[in-house]
């Protein structure tokens, strides 16, 4: 088990006014992510909790690069991971932001 | 015209005279062996036909030491009984064989090598036994010729691999020795067109005998002898992918291939590999490829094996043609309903046919996509892996520009002025060379790398060519979760390095990235993101396939389609 957080900052605040969201399922290869809108616009910051250790580095670069590429600001991401993929952490982000434009 | 030119017969002398000093060269040396060898085989015989229990003792009386024989082990079908009766011979009578086949598929194929009955090896694929062909090479146990892919191997049976002997299996026979080879037919035609039409020896065995086959797929008067084992031939089932299996990410990367390529394209004549990127594609073209209007404008003429996951497409008036390579456990009823759209005997059920499809293929289609497991950084891939070698099959026909080809489509014409920079007046087409893949694969894997594993092995087994599925130079696409880089557009060795590196996503490779050549591509087009494409990632969701599991897909058939039982869970 191991616990860490990445933070960022944004260009800009996520869209929408939705205040939480969840999306995935913690199963093996697979990952839960809780969405907050609870912080300052242009921060961001994802907690992860994953079964697999030793990929750390990895985890960073998956989520500074979403930072970039999505510009999640305000947001906070709970992760409770499954031993995911990066392709699945990534898409899980996307997710998560995507439904907090959305109606809940 | 010999006549007309004495000047240029032997020694000056008229043909048809010979000196007395020349010894006479007999040209019917084949022929006169096999009658021989014909004549000692019926002692076991009554007709054609052979009992079970001779089996070993006819293959004794026919094959000789150093034969060249082709024991059919096809992608799927094999003569399994045939197989562990040849691996079963006193190697002190038949050794030294040369092995022509396209599938080394069963373990009676490696215990061949093992016993020392067989030494050469030609081949094509060797899926489940990949790790056993690496062992044995590796021990000594085998002496390859090379790996091929099918039409290769297939073309050299004509040339200068052609078999002595052909160990084949069909559903039926008569007591003249016409054979139905059933939905499986895959290689036996061309095994047999290469071995009886030059004196050599064909050996079936079927798993019934009838008074009338249900159909002619091979006349009588090429086969020697038949055989009925007790037990029926083994069929791999090898196209069944579960849709339960199928990852959100492999739905993301099939709305991406959809969207960015077949539209983009106009892809109508087509073929799919056997992975899950391409199973999802197949399940969304109902469903995603419906809400973008793309019906009865990509995907209507197929050439592929009978997937369960293309069964949706169909029911929903997609799919206009198929041939197929092989057939598949349990569709056998669901084309035999669907005479329309697959290719079927006047008696009912499928016809196969691997060669022909193999041409098809290479021919006539437009676009091949299909997975793998390492791609380097020039596009070269290989699905070898440390110490597993498991063969091309048909990938690299399928996925290779042919060169032979001339008629013009919209799709192949508009690949063609994409990679021409220049003058396009007599640029030719291009084929669509698509490689689907996710950029890690199990346990972490990286399926993007510098240098392909492939090289270390060939390096280990002296091979004179590092096996390559599908080479750089023929990919035009490369799809992952990241995005699609078009090499089409890439202009140099450079641009390209950095089209690969944009869509590897977090591998090693795709760390190494030029983070502003990257940027720049994509501005140009060349790599394009999900988000450049409108594609949502809330759709990558399973609720977009068309059948989520094996028992949707019996639903969508009306039952026609039964599932084998390592499929079934309900």
């Amino acid at each position: 088990m191991e616990q860490f957080q990445v933070r960022g900052m944004a260009r800009q605040r996520a869209p929408g006014h939705r205040p939480d969201a969840i999306t995935g399922v913690n199963a093996s290869g697979n990952l839960e992510v809780l969405v907050e809108r609870v912080l300052p616009d242009r921060e961001c910051l994802v907690e992860v909790t994953t079964a697999v250790t030793g990929f750390r580095g990895v985890w960073e670069a998956v989520i500074q690069n979403f930072f970039e590429r999505c510009s999640p600001g305000g947001l906070r991401f709970s992760i409770n991971d499954g031993g995911a993929r990066p392709d699945t952490v990534t898409l899980r982000l996307m997710q998560g932001m995507r439904l907090m434009e959305t109606a809940p | 015209m010999t006549r007309a030119n004495p000047q240029y017969t032997p020694a000056g002398r008229p043909p048809g005279t010979r000196s007395l000093a020349e010894p006479v060269r007999e040209w019917q040396k084949q022929r006169s062996e096999r009658n021989t060898r014909l004549e000692v085989g019926s002692r076991y015989a009554t007709g054609k036909w052979v009992p079970a229990e001779s089996a070993k003792a006819l293959l004794e009386a026919v094959i000789r030491p150093g034969d060249r024989v082709c024991l059919e082990g096809d992608n799927q079908k094999q003569a399994d009984f045939l197989a562990e009766v040849l691996a079963d011979v006193d190697p002190s009578r038949i050794h030294d064989l040369h092995i022509v086949q396209s599938g080394i598929v069963l373990q009676a194929h490696i215990d061949l090598f093992e016993r020392g009955i067989a030494r050469k090896l030609d081949f094509s694929y060797s899926g489940p036994q990949g790790a056993a062909i690496a062992r044995a090479l590796l021990a000594g146990k085998v002496e390859l010729g090379a790996i091929h892919t099918y039409i290769e191997l297939f073309a050299r049976y004509f040339v200068d691999l052609t078999p002595r002997v052909a160990l084949i299996a069909a559903v039926q026979a008569d007591r003249n020795g016409n054979l139905y080879t059933g939905p499986n037919t895959e290689d036996t035609p061309t095994i047999v067109e290469a071995t009886a039409f030059k004196s050599g020896i064909v050996i079936a065995q079927v798993n019934e005998v009838v008074d009338e086959v249900a159909r002619v797929d091979i006349p009588g008067d090429q086969v020697d002898f038949f055989i009925k084992p007790e037990k029926r031939f083994y069929v791999e089932p090898l196209f069944t992918r579960d849709p339960a299996s199928i990852t959100e990410t492999q739905i993301l990367m099939a709305m991406m291939a959809i969207k960015g390529i077949y539209a983009e394209y106009g892809v109508t004549r087509l073929n799919h590999g056997i992975g899950f990127p391409t199973a999802a594609i197949e399940l969304l073209l109902p469903t995603y490829g419906e809400r973008l209007g793309l019906k009865g404008k990509i995907g209507t003429h197929w050439v592929l094996n009978p997937h369960p996951t293309l069964i949706p497409a169909i029911e929903s008036g997609w799919v206009q043609q198929i041939h197929c390579f092989g057939s598949e456990v349990g569709m056998d009823d669901y084309m035999r309903a669907r005479s329309d759209v697959y290719f079927t005997g006047h008696d009912g059920s499928l016809r196969s046919n691997r060669l022909i499809s193999q041409t098809a293929g290479l021919y006539a289609c437009d676009m091949f996509i299909g997975s793998t497991l390492q791609i380097d950084l020039a596009g070269n891939s290989s699905t070898v892996t440390p110490g597993r070698i498991a063969g091309f099959g048909g990938a690299p026909n399928m996925g290779s520009d042919p060169h032979g080809r001339r008629h013009p489509t919209a799709t192949w014409l508009r690949a063609g002025r994409e990679a021409s920079a220049g003058a396009i007046k007599l640029t030719r087409g291009r084929k669509l060379v698509v490689q689907i893949l996710e950029t890690f694969g199990e346990k972490m894997q990286p399926n993007f790398v510098e240098t392909l594993d492939s090289i270390a092995m060939a390096e280990k087994l002296n091979f004179d060519l590092a096996p390559i599925m599908i080479y750089g130079d023929d990919v035009t696409h490369i799809v992952t979760e990241e995005g699609i880089a078009n090499l089409l557009l890439c202009r140099d060795p450079a641009e390209r390095e950095q089209a690969i590196r944009g869509v590897a996503g977090f591998t090693d490779v795709g760390r190494g990235r030029d983070h502003k050549a990257v940027e720049a591509l994509r501005r140009r087009g060349v790599i394009r993101r999900p988000e450049d494409l409108g594609i949502d990632p809330l759709d990558a969701s399973r609720q977009l396939l068309a059948a989520h599991s094996v028992k949707d897909l019996a639903t969508w058939s009306g039952g026609l389609y039964r599932p084998p039982s390592r499929f079934r869970n309900w």
